[in-house]
């Protein structure tokens, strides 16, 4: 492992067991984030993208827990710490940010009460320091007036305010891990490029290193340098950002690209997967993927594949699509 | 007002001068100051502000705008499930609605969530059958068929008709809530978000079904989404709305590749771009600041305050909606010719 590496994650096995069965909703996840870089994890519902960034931060509660597997920040092992340990790590080395900025902020405390606990619960530096962090922070984020800001109510703040300021808890206390849910999918298209602007400004100043948690291929494509694409509780394709969207080798990746509107000719059919993504609870044999799969052929009915890789470009398929032309 | 124009030139949707208030309790101080007889009392929000529009017989209009523009609102006044406070929505010259009362089921409307506009505790035949029955479009003992042949007709098994919503996939009841809209046999399809709550790869399934069945029923759409990307995949003509009023409206193909007003095009810069070169990433400029409160909404150009050209007249006067070159805009720097918005 080289030094650089902020966090490793390893065979990583996150199930929840249920009245119905074992959900797998992470089954043998593995990627490196090297420190102030932006890891994009795409994935539609159910694949396990959320799971996986819910366990890194030990925040997967009853009936899920993780079975297996590794995840190291620093080197230092994360599974299987105790829960005080935990929290040392949480929110100081490691933040989240949710979809739902609802889901940082109590809507009973004004916002600088709030990132003062947050700042407290990590260090002891005196109250004016913890006050002048907190505005520095908003201000950072672009909000007006941040030292005013400090007096207002969840409640109070638009949509955008309310992710900025979840954003802003974050980053409190300088974690050199970010894992960031689908922060801007709940905003409007004019504040999500105001506050992508921001973050990727954020990463490049701060050298923070992020995981980015989204269904949208065109937000990866503009924050990240790298990807992984989810499928089923498992990356089936991760490298470059470039290198994969440019010549996707998995036939799934190759099937999200083709059926974004951009892609097609209006008035056109778009190109489409057919199918559902499948249940967690009766996962298909083989590769799962190849009910859906126009490439399918008998060994991925029985055999699921290894993950082969051409440099740094990794992908879980028997018959891969042909590299791309340079 | 004008009289309706003949049959074979008249639109098949017309909105006339649309404006919708919700009256809100206004706040202490203001009902205060109304009390001692100082400042309005005025204190309705303003969804939708005098907006003309009209769908021509098979045409797909495109209704574009961030939340709370009223592109919603909007589309409940053209559906017949919302009274305009003031002006006229028309399906073929006659009123969608009067009073309290939906007059007509050539417009039928589908909604975002199906989850939300599918009875839990109904099977899924009997929901599709209810409106088809009670308006004679089928008889009663011939519903099942009815009903089948609609599920298949939006790529479901007709065996599904004795399921309960929750027993399919989020895109699969959306399809239901297609078929349910087109068993009553409707001219306009009015359709809220469709696919927005959709995974990518089933979108695309959605979307398609929408060609099909614009080509195939001869439908007319008016299509509400956030989403340009696929606006511009279903739509011959797109309305931009903001703060309760289109600033532009004309052809996809003119909008998209010269839009004249400044909230358009900062619209269209701000959608995320699959970026598949090395290099720079996000190299985007955001619209700067937030929507205004539809409470104090600026007395000028309802744009103004976010708009980096915005001059004094921008201020004082609220621009009209004018034509510019191939398409309609409310701005006052706009000008004519192809690209012939205000310099950025």
């Amino acid at each position: 492992m080289t030094a650089d590496v902020a966090l490793a994650v390893a065979d990583l096995r996150t199930h929840f067991f249920t009245r119905a069965g074992v959900v797998k909703a992470v089954d043998g996840v593995s990627f490196t984030l090297r420190g102030g870089e932006v890891l994009g994890l795409v994935g539609e519902s159910g694949s396990g993208k959320s799971i996986t960034g819910f366990s890194i931060l030990g925040l997967v509660d009853d009936p899920g827990r993780i079975v297996g597997g590794s995840i190291r920040y620093r080197g230092r092992e994360l599974v299987g710490l105790r829960a005080a340990e935990l929290r040392a790590v949480r929110g100081r080395e490691i933040a989240m940010v949710f979809q739902d900025p609802m889901m940082t902020l109590n809507p009973m405390l004004a916002i600088g009460r709030q990132m003062d606990l947050a700042l407290a619960a990590h260090g002891g530096r005196p109250a004016a320091a913890r006050r002048a962090r907190s505005v520095e922070i908003l201000g950072r984020l672009g909000i007006p007036e941040p030292a005013r800001r400090l007096a207002a109510y969840p409640h109070e703040l638009s949509g955008g305010m309310r992710q900025r300021v979840a954003i802003a808890c974050a980053l409190l206390n300088r974690p050199s891990v970010i894992i960031a849910d689908e922060p801007t999918t709940a905003l409007d298209v004019s504040i999500q490029a105001q506050i992508l602007r921001e973050m990727t400004d954020l990463v490049r100043d701060t050298g923070v290193a992020m995981i980015w948690i989204s269904h949208d291929l065109a937000v990866v494509s503009s924050v990240a340098q790298r990807v992984a694409v989810m499928y089923a509780g498992r990356i089936v394709e991760d490298g470059p950002v470039t290198a994969v969207l440019r010549g996707p080798r998995h036939p799934y990746t190759r099937g999200l690209l083709d059926s974004l509107p951009a892609q097609g000719r209006p008035g056109e059919p778009l190109a489409q997967i057919p199918g559902t993504t499948p249940s967690l609870l009766t996962r298909p044999a083989g590769c799962p993927f190849h009910p859906r799969c126009g490439r399918a052929t008998e060994p991925c009915r029985t055999a699921e594949p290894e993950r082969r890789a051409d440099g740094e470009h990794g992908f879980r398929c028997h018959n891969p699509l042909p590299e791309a032309a340079p | 007002m004008s009289r309706p124009a003949p049959a074979a030139t008249r639109p098949l949707v017309e909105l006339a001068g649309v404006s919708k208030r919700f009256a809100t309790p206004a706040p202490l101080a203001a009902r205060l100051l109304a009390a001692i007889g100082r400042a309005g009392a005025d204190h309705a929000l303003h969804a939708v502000e005098a907006v003309s529009l009209t769908v021509a017989r098979g045409e797909a209009l495109g209704l574009v705008g961030e939340s709370g523009c009223g592109k919603s609102t909007l589309g409940r006044i053209a559906a017949g499930i919302a009274t305009p406070s003031r002006g006229r929505a028309l399906v073929d010259g006659s009123p969608v609605r009067a009073g309290e009362r939906k007059l007509t089921t050539r417009v039928q409307m589908i909604f975002q969530d199906p989850y939300a506009s599918l009875d839990p505790r109904m099977r899924v035949g009997d929901a599709l059958a209810e409106g088809p029955v009670a308006h004679g479009l089928t008889r009663a003992r011939e519903a099942r068929a009815y009903v089948a042949a609609w599920l298949a007709r939006v790529g479901l098994d007709p065996a599904f008709a004795d399921r309960f919503p929750h027993q399919f996939s989020g895109g699969q009841r959306q399809r239901v809530a297609i078929a349910r809209a087109l068993a009553m046999r409707p001219d306009i399809l009015v359709c809220d978000e469709p696919v927005a709550s959709l995974d990518v790869s089933i979108q695309a399934q959605i979307v398609n079904l929408f060609l099909a069945l614009r080509r195939e029923l001869d439908l007319t759409l008016l299509f509400i989404s956030h989403d340009l990307g696929v606006v511009r995949h279903l739509c011959d003509r797109v309305a931009i709305m903001y703060l309760g009023r289109i600033v532009e409206i004309g052809p996809v193909a003119e909008i998209y590749a010269a839009p004249r007003h400044p909230y358009t095009r900062a619209l269209l810069a701000s959608v995320p771009r699959l970026v598949i070169k090395d290099g720079p990433r996000a190299g985007f400029q955001p619209i700067r600041g937030e929507l205004p409160s539809p409470f104090e909404r600026p007395p000028g150009c309802p744009y103004e305050t976010r708009c980096p050209l915005a001059v004094a007249r921008c201020r004082a006067e609220r621009p009209a909606l004018r034509p510019i070159g191939p398409v309609l805009a409310a701005c006052h720097l706009a000008e004519g010719g192809p690209g012939g918005g205000p310099a950025p």
